[in-house]
């Protein structure tokens, strides 16, 4: 399974979380893991995904997620998991 | 499963520390070009390298959008031109052609650097090596992106001086024939001793006969991871020091083994070596200088210095050799002067001296890097200088280098701007005490013996 690693950083709001995952479901990206904590008043959100029903590319998934965090002020980041799993795991 | 402290941890490195892979460079054999007609020469080189490159800086960019890490070059190692152009080559004016060739090509598939244009002559130069060294001033002040090296000397041959004296004089020809961008050609030009035949970075890079078709070889980067992490273990004793630099340099090096295994997969061409380095860049933050301060000097060049970097280079390669499967070039810390913002503040500060520079070199990778010198300098005082850091290599079976930049029209406390990544320096002042006789000898230093180590 391919899974990627989404994160949101960025000042809270209301309805974050609503919209990333309005557009994860909306392109067929199944939730695996959510973790999220308010550091400072501070929003930090990761998220691990399986993007393998999704049809559309890696990269414009990224942009249009990138776009999406550009409309509610916070920052999303999107990776695939390897470079996480390379560094923290033996 | 991968938790929310561990990806932050990886995204800061990248976003705040500056965390990169340095370079992802594609090694390309072109003995298989060689041809004694010099147009069709040129024009094998040109499709080999054109083919096998052409999707490289594409492939680098997916990668690097989609693993979230930058990757700062996309760059190209070939054979050493000697070897190739050997047959076809009459004239100074035929090897520069081929290094236009290489320039064109670099160009078209987008790569910022094409590295090769080099020869080895540690032991002995044949005609056309003779011709590719004095071709060089021409080959660089004529090309943007071509890199050259040459070979001086090795641990099992000794020292080529007569090739030492000539480089002397190269150098300063190089820096004559690009004076007007304050002789910036001597930043694509350095001379070696033990010179590896996989290293990825510039302006060392070429393609060693030993090795296969093409190779992908990666080098790291991450003096900003080390140095924060340093900033946490302030005052602790120097057990706990090594294990920190240790542990950053193999996450570090992870990465590098990572990129470098995708690259290799999508690009078809097998995974040489990762190159396990610490490689400062201008920008604040990104200096290996600084690292030395973290660990307790008040400036790179204080008493105490060479046995830091010692410690450092060690514990690098201690933490990277463990996270890569293969691991080669260079591997290790440099110290280039104008491309690290901590060894300019040294330097202007009076901390660190050419001399200092040459005693830290025996410790870490590779030399004397990107040092601005006086234009007035004179070609045998370099080729002492030359000389003394290939003696470091020979005897410590290391690899050593000179990359030096006399600039002509500048002397000691002026500033050269070289731009992008290779910075900006301070010239520096050299010892003027004349080395004429030594370096106009003639012949080669023996190799040295390799029992009775005191």
């Amino acid at each position: 399974m391919k899974k990627t690693i989404i994160t949101v950083v960025g000042k809270d709001t209301v309805g974050i979380i609503a919209k990333v995952c309005t557009y994860l479901a909306e392109n067929g990206i199944n939730i695996l893991d959510i973790s999220q904590t308010i550091v400072q008043g501070y929003f930090n959100m990761m998220m691990i995904v399986d993007t393998n029903s999704c049809n559309k590319q890696f990269g414009d998934v990224a942009d249009e997620l990138k776009a999406l965090g550009e409309q509610i002020g916070v920052i999303i980041k999107c990776q695939k998991e390897e470079i996480f799993d390379s560094m923290h795991r033996i | 499963m991968i938790n929310l402290y561990e990806v932050t941890e990886t995204n800061d490195m990248i976003e705040k520390e500056n965390l990169d892979v340095r370079t992802i460079t594609l090694g390309i054999s072109l003995l298989d070009c060689i041809d004694s007609d010099l147009q069709k020469l040129n024009q094998k080189i040109y499709d080999k390298i054109h083919q096998a490159a052409k999707d490289l800086v594409k492939t680098g960019e997916e990668i690097s959008r989609e693993f979230g890490i930058p990757i700062v070059n996309k760059r190209i190692s070939v054979t050493p031109i000697a070897l190739v152009g050997g047959a076809a080559c009459k004239t100074v004016e035929d090897f520069a052609s081929i290094a236009k060739t290489l320039d064109k090509v670099a160009h078209e598939v987008g790569v910022n650097f094409i590295g090769g244009y080099s020869a080895l002559v540690c032991k002995g130069m044949t005609p056309a090596d003779e011709l590719l060294i004095r071709s060089i001033p021409l080959a660089l002040s004529t090309t943007e992106r071509v890199c050259s090296s040459v070979n001086l000397g090795s641990t099992k041959t000794g020292i080529n001086m007569d090739a030492v004296k000539l480089m002397g004089e190269i150098i300063r020809e190089t820096a004559e024939y690009t004076r007007e961008d304050d002789s910036l050609g001597c930043a694509k030009l350095v001379v070696f001793c033990n010179a590896p035949d996989d290293n990825p970075f510039m302006a060392g890079a070429f393609h060693g006969v030993t090795e296969a078709d093409k190779i992908i070889n990666v080098g790291v980067s991450g003096p900003g991871v080390v140095k924060t992490a340093l900033e946490k273990v302030r005052g602790e004793s120097f057990e706990i020091l090594c294990e920190t630099i240790k542990k950053t340099a193999f996450k570090v090096t992870r990465v590098g083994q990572l990129v470098a295994k995708e690259a290799s997969a999508r690009l078809e061409v097998p995974f040489g070596i990762v190159d396990l380095s610490l490689a400062p860049t201008p920008a604040i933050g990104d200096s290996v200088a600084d690292i030395l301060c973290e660990i307790g000097l008040e400036h790179a060049g204080a008493p105490g210095t060479t046995a830091a970097l010692a410690l450092l280079n060690d514990q690098v390669k201690k933490g990277g050799v463990m996270a890569s499967s293969y691991v080669g070039g260079l591997s290790g810390a440099f110290i280039p002067v104008s491309e690290d913002q901590g060894m300019i503040d040294a330097v202007r500060a009076g901390a660190l001296t050419l001399e200092k520079l040459e005693a830290m070199t025996c410790v870490c990778s590779v030399g004397l890097d990107m040092i601005a010198i006086p234009g007035d300098t004179k070609a045998t005082t370099i080729s002492g200088i030359i000389a003394d850091e290939m003696a470091i290599g020979m005897v410590n079976q290391k690899t050593t280098a000179v990359r030096v930049i006399p600039v002509i029209g500048k002397g000691v406390g002026e500033t050269v701007e070289f731009g992008g990544l290779l910075g900006y320096a301070p010239i520096m002042p050299v010892n003027g005490f004349s080395c004429d006789a030594f370096v106009n000898r003639g012949g080669r230093i023996p190799a040295p013996i390799h029992s009775f180590k005191n």
